[in-house]
Parts: C-alpha cells; sequence; structure tokens
C-alpha cells in the first residue's frame, strides 16, 4: 500500500532522512518509534505530501504531492501537537467531513464513544477545548472518515484510561481494513497495538521487525487486586481507571484493556508495596475467563 | 470550487475571532466616528465641504494605515498559522493547493475588505440621517480605491508569506516593503529632484510603479484640478494620462500588482514544503 523508494529529505545542509526504503502493506500496524530528531515526523510528512522531497513516496501507486486529494482522502492523520484552531468544533467537524466526502453525524458518534459529546461543545472555540477533549476530537475526525491509512502521532497520549479502551476497539474495528501508522518516542506506549515495529535514527530505518500478535487490540483483562491497607493516592489511581473496590476498600475489580497493559502494570509498580494480591486473566468470551 | 469556498469560510471564522481583526475594525470604525465628531463635515479646506472632506481625510488615512496593517496581519497570521501546526494539520485533509491558498486569499480579501468599506457605509448612512449631500461619484470611486489597495497589499502579503519561513522574518520582511513605498512617494522623490540626483524620468517612473503614490495621486487628483497638494510627478502623471485616464489606472495597476504578487506567492508555495 505504501512504498518508499530511496526517501530522502535535507533542510539546508541538515540530511533528516537518508535514503529511506520501506513497503508497507494493508492491514500492518506499525508502530513508528525513535528519539527527537530521528525523522519520524518528517517520514510523516513525507507521506502527507506536506514536504518536498527526494526519491519516491507512492500511497495506492499515487504520490501524495502530485494527487494530493487522491491520496489524503484515503488517510486519516492525528498529529501530535492539536492545531490552535479558533474555529468552533462544529465548524472543524464540517469542515474536516465536507473535504473528505464524511458524513459529519460519524465523526460525532465516533466523539461520542471516545466520551466526548459534541453537542455540548459545538459552539466552542477549537482551541479553547483541554488537551484530551482536542485529541479525542482529532481522533473522532481521522476515524469517523473511511480512510485505508491512519497516520498518528502519539495518538493516545492525552487519553484517560476509559477512553484509552474506547480507543484501542475503534482501532480493533478497522484493523482489517486500514493500515495504521503510530508514532511515538517510546516503543512501551505502542508496542502492544502494532504488529510491526519500525525504529528510526539518524533519518535512517535502523530495526524493523514483527511484533508478536497474541492479544487483540479489543482484548480485555479482567482484575482483581488486594490490597494491604487503604490508600488515598491508590484509590483515586484505581478510580480513574474505573476500578470498584468493597466497603473496605481493600478488594479491587475492573477491566484495563488489551493493549494497556503494560501501562496498568506499569502504573501498579508505582505501588508495589501496598499489594497483597493481583490477578489478571484474559477474558476470552461472554463470561469466560482464561488466566 | 467547494474546496475553494470552504477554505475561504474557514479564514474568514478564524479571522473573525481573531484579535487582530478586532482591532482593525476597531480603528477604521473610530477614524470615522472621530472625524463625525469633531465636525470635519462642517469644515471648509481646499473646495472640499460637508461629506467629500470627510471622505478625502477617511481615504488619506486609509492610505496610511492599511497598507502595514494588512501586510503584518496577513504575514502573522499566515506565517503563525505555519509554525503552530496549522498547516500540518489542515493540509493532511484532502484539500488542493490551490484551492487553499487561493480560498484563503479570498477569505482574507472579504475580511480586510469589509470593515474598510462599512465604515464609509456607517459615514455615508449618517450624513443621510443628518441630511448632508452624499457626493455618489466620490463614494463610489474610492469604495473601488479601497477595494484595489485591498487587492494589492494582500497579494504583497501573502508573497511575503510564501517566501518567508518564520513569522519574524515574514513580519520584518513586511515592514521594510511598506518602509520602501512610503520612501518613494512623491513628496520626498521632490526633495531627490531637487537635489538633481535623479533624472524626472525617473522619478515619474518611480511614481508610477509606486501603489502607495497611485492611491495617493488618484484619491487627491478628482478633487484638485490645480494639484495643489500633489508633488511634482503626480503632476506630470495626471498631466500625461488625464484625470479619467489616471483613476481607470489606479483601479487597474495596484489590482494587477496584487494579484502578480498572489500569483508568484502561489507558485513558490506550491513547489515549496507546506508546513
Amino acid at each position: 500500500m505504501i512504498r518508499c523508494e530511496n526517501l530522502s529529505k535535507s533542510f539546508r545542509r541538515a540530511r533528516v532522512l537518508d535514503g529511506i526504503n520501506l513497503d508497507i502493506a494493508l492491514g500492518e500496524r506499525i508502530a513508528l518509534i525513535g528519539s527527537n530528531g530521528a525523522g519520524k515526523t518528517t517520514l510523516i510528512r513525507c507521506l502527507l505530501g506536506e514536504y518536498v522531497h527526494e526519491g519516491k513516496v507512492t500511497i495506492d501507486g499515487h504520490a501524495p504531492r502530485s494527487d494530493r486529494t487522491a491520496v489524503l482522502g484515503k488517510i486519516g492523520f492525528v498529529p501530535q501537537l492539536p492545531p490552535p484552531l479558533k474555529m468552533p468544533v462544529g465548524q472543524l467537524i464540517e469542515f474536516s467531513a465536507a473535504l473528505s466526502g464524511a458524513d459529519h453525524a460519524q465523526i460525532d458518534a465516533i466523539a461520542d464513544r471516545l466520551g466526548l459529546p459534541v453537542d455540548s461543545i459545538r459552539a466552542r472555540p477549537f482551541n479553547r477545548l483541554s488537551g484530551g477533549m482536542k485529541q479525542k476530537l482529532l481522533i473522532a475526525i481521522a476515524l469517523g472518515r473511511n480512510a485505508k491509512l491512519l497516520i498518528m502521532d502519539e495518538p493516545a497520549a492525552n487519553l484517560d484510561p476509559a477512553a484509552r479502551k474506547i480507543f484501542f476497539e475503534l482501532l480493533a474495528e478497522r484493523q482489517h481494513e486500514a493500515t495504521m501508522i503510530i508514532s511515538s518516542h517510546r516503543i512501551d506506549e505502542v508496542a502492544a497495538l502494532v504488529n510491526r515495529v519500525i525504529e528510526m535514527d539518524m533519518g535512517k530505518i535502523v530495526l524493523d521487525d514483527k511484533v508478536a500478535d497474541d492479544v487483540s487490540l479489543a482484548g480485555v483483562f479482567a482484575c482483581r487486586l488486594v490490597v494491604r491497607r487503604e490508600d488515598a493516592a491508590l484509590a483515586k489511581t484505581l478510580a480513574s481507571w474505573k476500578f470498584t473496590s468493597d466497603a473496605a476498600g481493600l478488594v479491587w475489580n475492573g477491566e484495563v484493556a488489551g493493549p494497556d497493559r503494560l501501562r496498568f502494570l506499569g502504573m501498579l509498580s508505582r505501588y508495589v508495596a501496598l499489594l497483597a494480591d493481583l490477578n489478571l486473566a484474559e477474558k476470552v468470551g461472554a463470561g469466560e475467563t482464561a488466566r | 470550487m467547494k474546496q475553494l469556498w470552504l477554505t475561504a469560510r474557514l479564514d474568514i471564522v478564524e479571522s473573525l475571532r481573531a484579535r487582530w481583526f478586532l482591532i482593525y475594525s476597531g480603528v477604521f470604525g473610530g477614524i470615522v466616528a472621530l472625524l463625525f465628531l469633531f465636525g470635519l463635515t462642517e469644515s471648509r479646506v481646499l473646495g472640499f465641504i460637508g461629506l467629500s472632506r470627510l471622505l478625502v481625510t477617511y481615504i488619506q488615512l486609509t492610505m496610511a494605515i492599511l497598507p502595514i496593517f494588512v501586510l503584518i496581519t496577513t504575514v502573522r497570521s499566515v506565517a503563525g498559522d505555519r509554525e503552530a501546526g496549522v498547516f500540518e494539520y489542515l493540509l493532511s485533509l484532502p484539500v488542493g493547493l490551490a484551492a487553499w491558498f487561493w480560498g484563503k486569499i479570498l477569505g482574507r480579501y472579504l475580511v480586510i475588505f469589509a470593515p474598510v468599506f462599512l465604515a464609509m457605509l456607517a459615514a455615508v448612512g449618517i450624513a443621510m440621517v443628518k441630511e448632508i449631500e452624499i457626493p455618489w461619484d466620490m463614494f463610489g470611486y474610492y469604495t473601488a480605491l479601497l477595494a484595489a489597495m485591498a487587492a494589492c497589499f494582500l497579494g504583497l502579503g501573502m508573497l511575503i508569506s510564501a517566501i518567508a519561513r518564520s513569522t519574524d522574518m515574514a513580519q520584518g520582511a513586511a515592514f521594510l516593503t511598506w518602509l520602501i513605498l512610503l520612501l518613494f512617494i512623491d513628496l520626498i522623490l521632490l526633495g531627490v529632484l531637487i537635489q538633481g540626483r535623479v533624472s524626472p524620468e525617473v522619478a515619474i517612473g518611480i511614481a508610477l510603479a509606486n501603489p502607495l503614490q497611485v492611491f495617493r495621486t488618484a484619491a487627491l487628483a478628482l478633487f484638485d484640478p490645480q494639484l495643489i497638494v500633489l508633488g511634482p510627478a503626480a503632476y506630470v502623471i495626471l498631466d500625461t494620462f488625464g484625470a479619467t485616464g489616471y483613476k481607470l489606472f489606479a483601479l487597474a495597476y495596484p489590482t494587477a500588482l496584487g494579484l502578480l504578487a498572489a500569483g508568484l506567492g502561489y507558485f513558490i508555495f506550491r513547489r515549496g514544503d507546506l508546513p
């Protein structure tokens, strides 16, 4: 679906992309990782036809620069930093939907699923929304179209656990019909979302590897925690993951999205001294669990 | 066409919510209000009386303010949007580059022309209420002159925005452009001529090429047949073109210059990096 042949890009004397050769097929979910200045954003901008470059980039056989409308009509993009747009939310949705030929009701519906009721913020300027709300809206705009390629730059960074879970479900619904490129500084943030990792450094691809894909994007883990004593900070954190406790506040139950389990365990590691027991079991069917 | 109009609408909405637009509208509305407040319609200078006196003063002030305002706000918002990541996001949507660039110009044009025109229209409205005679010919020509002025400096602003890669550089270039045009208006050329440093043909050529001077001459020429307030270059120009010829030139040349600058800006924008 995507082909880069000897793709290079320089800014004055600095070579930011250096002879990238890459083939990405439909249905692949790519983690594009690397430190700052590795060339991730430049590569994304070349794919979006925003930069002129040496070499060749094609998406479904079309060059994103010369066939902009045809190529970008198939791409849903979520930037790392939301643009400081002053236009009202409703107009941003209408503008994006009108250009992409999408139904804005579908964008509204996805935003609703992510916990962002568009009707209540339709008249509010986009730049007045919170970081999480902006992120949800940009995700809804990207996923609300029939995009065959989703390019997302740290898409879940500002989302709360509940919204992350829905976000993973939304990606799971699209995984067979769309290619996904998810950019991040860190592999652990996106590892569970992808089936291929491409690491960049100094404008080159230094690692291109497949990832074991055992847990589905829509997978859910049932979790039971026992703590030695009540702790306000832990209780607050678990509540943000939608966990509920018994009357004594010692036994907690909840669900963790499959792709979020590493992040959940990372969070728990801060409270390891308080934990008496931890049980995490993947739910494989309705009401059925497997350890 | 749909993409062009969508982009124009987007720019209009963004501009209407921007602080610069409030200041811009406030300045031109305020000028008209102040001119009425100071009783300019009752005063008589160089044969101008009533609303014509007010309109002449208004167009003179507009000529001083509008170019620098349009240049600075255009380059600030366009280059600022690029720096802030607005281009990165909006140009990832399936919009053609021509529709984006010209749509932005169309939206911005309406936004910068509307306040100056509406302020003048308000002056006419007040004059009607006060039963002051309205010089419709003058009003019509000044409207056209404002439209040409807005097109000219918007085009130059878009060209600077396409060339400059940062807001600071764009602002500096816009200010320098305005300063150069200001340095080559008629009255300053007069000083150079007196010192005998340039030939009259060169001075007249510069005055004809300078849109600021073209507006200045056109605005005054119609109502000052003795050319008391005009400089020597304007005198020769009017003598050569005739009043009607110059009126048409003053509309056509700046508009063409603005379109040419915008066209060049589009060419540079299209062949370079977008964000």
